[in-house]
């Protein structure tokens, strides 16, 4: 008879927490058993090689797919994302990896799309713009010429800024960046990680999906390492180095010490 | 009246100071509308410079055309700039501004609807049919409603074909192409006609249908009409455009809303002067002609339909992003079947115009000339062929462009052969312009990945 067995405190509790995940497509077991937690305020990269299966749970936390078992707990609370107004209706916004932007139109109507707001059956573009413009002013999205130009013009790194700005705008509170560095040049990366750094300040949970490592260990604070479906550790960014995590990612395991570290499997 | 503007920057840091960090600020510069960085007249117009010779030229080409083809049928003919020939030349352009505006709402898909011109002349013929006397006799309204009904259903089946069941736009429009020719053939045979139903005759019906084209206002009333118009639209221009300007939302200078404004009324000005002239050699035949606010009606109401609803910005979309739109939540297929019952249903008015210019339907009609004549005056205009670029004033412009080139080769004598051929040198010109602007766009972007 003792006490030991405290209640988790609120603020320990996870935004997302995946358990036991399993997701197959016909013969091919996609993921297996996957456990994975989501802090708010922490920046989360999932690594893993090609056919690792980060696109496939991601999709899964999006509502894209279905998982075939397991359960995803938001706040603390088991919930069903049945497709992606679901997952957006829970404050879970993802940027794929091709951004999903239509070049003809402006940022204000990019970031607005398919939530725009109406005044007596007509578009309210003065609500928009003002909304739009504080929303990237918070994310200090600042090297846009004017938020009324087409995406078309805008570059690689401005355009993941917009994707982003979209994400953030509907109170999200979980975003999920596909390869968000990938295509782009140092200075573009640069504003993005920087993008990243902001949104875990204002308290988001983040999780990015990267190859990159030297992008990955300048934002993460946690790493997670999918490797043939499973997810084979997930740990504080400081108990890996770059030798480490490649070892995760090519064989499933490491032998090298760096910190505490608590493997999964 | 610029200088108390704030910056147009979302940090409320001044342009200059804010560093640009893509790779190549030049080209980022040229593909931005002039009046979203400009704070002033100069400004404006040096912007609109670059942007020239960057390729985006926008409604520039559609002018120079417009000029070339006054310059050149005035040298060659005294009669082009008459009154009566101008008049003529609007109510011929006005078939092909309408069939343009159809003809837009399947290009901004990204889409092209090879049927317009044969589905429209269908629904024309029921309604030519419909308000004969010795027949049906129905009012006009009535016969009208149901041949543009009759346009907006063949739009929506086609659309419900491509849609739901993935088949290409340009395979299916064909098909009802040769559906539409084949049902308008049909219906002009219905009657004692003789394959020839008329809007001659003493009927009010007859009268209203006949009227579409060669009805005018009253010269006083036109000049009423026109200041209320000009009034109205400058108007509204200078309220939201000042209200954006005072709240610090990106919006032109104010000497540029004057100019527009400035330039509408010119144009109506003119126009309505023009139409005011006696006209006729014999008695009195002046006024503006019910065709022209016909087709400023249709204009203003794709215009906000396309521009300032859900809807339109949903048809922009799809046409510039189909999977973005997809994941925005958009309904893709509800949206294009709208958007190809609309362009048929608009179709519809086109051709009964040119029911009216002819005083009645007849197997004469060039259904496959006046698509290709739509998707010319479309283009021309500067509505893109590859989607998501194009507005309804596009068609207007472009129509008016290959009216002015149908009616000044007419004057010259030139047999249709050399219609034709001009005609299809001026689409290639334009399809021309077009792809290069993209091209130009495209590698634009590629550089500053």
């Amino acid at each position: 008879m003792t006490a030991a067995v405290a209640p988790t405190p609120a603020t320990s509790e996870p935004l997302l927490k995946i358990r036991e995940l399993d997701k197959h497509f016909g013969p091919v077991q996609a993921l297996y058993h996957v456990n994975l937690d989501l802090p708010l305020g922490q920046v989360t990269a999932l690594c893993g090689d090609n056919g690792a299966g980060k696109t496939v749970l991601t999709k899964c936390v999006a509502g894209i797919y279905q998982p075939d078992h397991g359960q995803v707990y938001w706040e603390g609370h088991p919930v069903h994302i049945r497709n992606a107004r679901d997952a957006s209706r829970l404050g879970i916004e993802t940027v794929y990896q091709d951004l999903a932007l239509a070049d003809n139109l402006d940022i204000v109507q990019n970031m607005f799309l398919g939530r725009e707001r109406v005044r007596y059956g007509l578009l309210d573009e003065d609500s928009m713009e003002r909304a739009a413009a504080e929303t990237l002013a918070s994310l200090r999205v600042t090297t846009v010429r004017s938020i009324r130009q087409p995406v078309a013009s805008l570059s690689g790194g401005q355009r993941q800024s917009v994707a982003v700005a979209k994400a953030v705008m509907w109170n999200s509170k979980l975003v999920i960046m596909d390869e968000p560095t990938a295509a782009l040049g140092v200075v573009q990366t640069k504003q993005v990680l920087d993008l990243i750094k902001r949104l875990r300040d204002r308290g988001l949970a983040v999780m990015v999906i990267s190859h990159n490592l030297t992008d990955i260990f300048q934002v993460a604070d946690q790493i997670a390492v999918l490797y043939l479906g499973r997810l084979v550790v997930q740990d504080k960014a400081s108990a890996f180095d770059r030798q480490s995590v490649v070892d995760y990612m090519t064989t499933g395991g490491s032998s090298r010490i760096v910190g505490a570290r608590t493997e999964t499997n | 009246m610029a200088r108390a503007q704030k910056p147009t920057d979302v940090s409320g840091v001044p342009p200059e100071e804010a560093p640009d960090l893509t790779a190549a600020p030049q080209a980022a510069q040229a593909e931005v509308p002039p009046e979203l960085v400009a704070q002033s007249l100069g400004q404006y117009a040096r912007a609109w410079v670059s942007r020239i010779r960057a390729g985006e030229s926008g409604v520039l080409p559609v002018i120079v055309a417009m000029a070339v083809i006054m310059l050149v049928f005035t040298a060659k003919s005294p009669v082009f700039l008459s009154p009566v020939n101008l008049v003529n030349l609007f109510q011929q352009s006005a078939v092909f501004m309408v069939l343009a505006m159809a003809e837009g709402f399947a290009l901004v898909l990204g889409e092209i609807d090879l049927s317009v011109g044969f589905v429209g002349a269908c629904g024309a013929a029921i309604t030519v049919q419909l308000v004969q006397p010795l027949t049906t006799n129905w009012p006009w309204w009535a016969a009208i409603a149901a041949g543009l009904l009759f346009c907006a259903v063949f739009g929506a089946i086609q659309g419900t074909l491509i849609t739901r069941l993935r088949l290409p736009s340009f395979i299916v429009t064909l098909a009802g192409y040769l559906i539409a020719n084949g049902l308008f053939l049909y219906i002009l045979l219905l009657g004692p006609f003789s394959g020839y139903p008329n809007l001659a005759g003493f009927s009010n019906n007859l009268h209203v249908i006949y009227f579409l084209m060669w009805g005018s206002i009253d010269p006083n009333l036109s000049w009423v009409l026109a200041a209320i118009a000009v009034l109205l639209l400058g108007g509204w221009m200078w309220i939201s455009d000042h209200r954006r300007r005072t709240s610090g939302l990106v919006a032109p200078p104010a000497s540029l809303t004057l100019i527009k404004v400035g330039l509408i009324a010119v144009v109506a000005i003119v126009v309505v002067a023009i139409c005011n002239t006696n006209r006729a050699s014999l008695g009195t035949l002046e006024g503006v002609p019910w065709v022209i606010p016909i087709v400023l009606g249709v204009l203003v109401v794709w215009t906000i339909l396309l521009q300032r609803t859900k809807y339109g910005r949903y048809v922009y979309a799809i046409g510039g992003n189909p999977e973005a739109a997809r994941r925005a939540g958009i309904n893709l297929p509800l949206i294009r079947t709208v958007a190809f019952a609309l362009c048929s249903f608009t179709a519809g008015i086109g051709i009964l115009l040119y029911a009216s210019l002819l005083g009645g339907m007849s197997n004469n009609l060039q259904g496959g000339q006046y698509v290709l004549y739509a998707v010319a005056a479309a283009v021309i205009g500067g509505t893109s062929l590859f989607g998501g670029r194009g507005k309804p004033l596009h068609g207007v412009l472009g129509g008016l462009v290959i009216g002015g080139i149908y009616n000044g080769m007419f004057l010259l004598g030139l047999t249709v052969e050399w219609e034709y051929i001009v005609t299809g040198l001026v689409l290639l010109g334009a399809v021309t312009i077009d792809s290069l602007s993209r091209r130009g766009a495209a590698s634009g972007s590629v550089t500053r990945v």
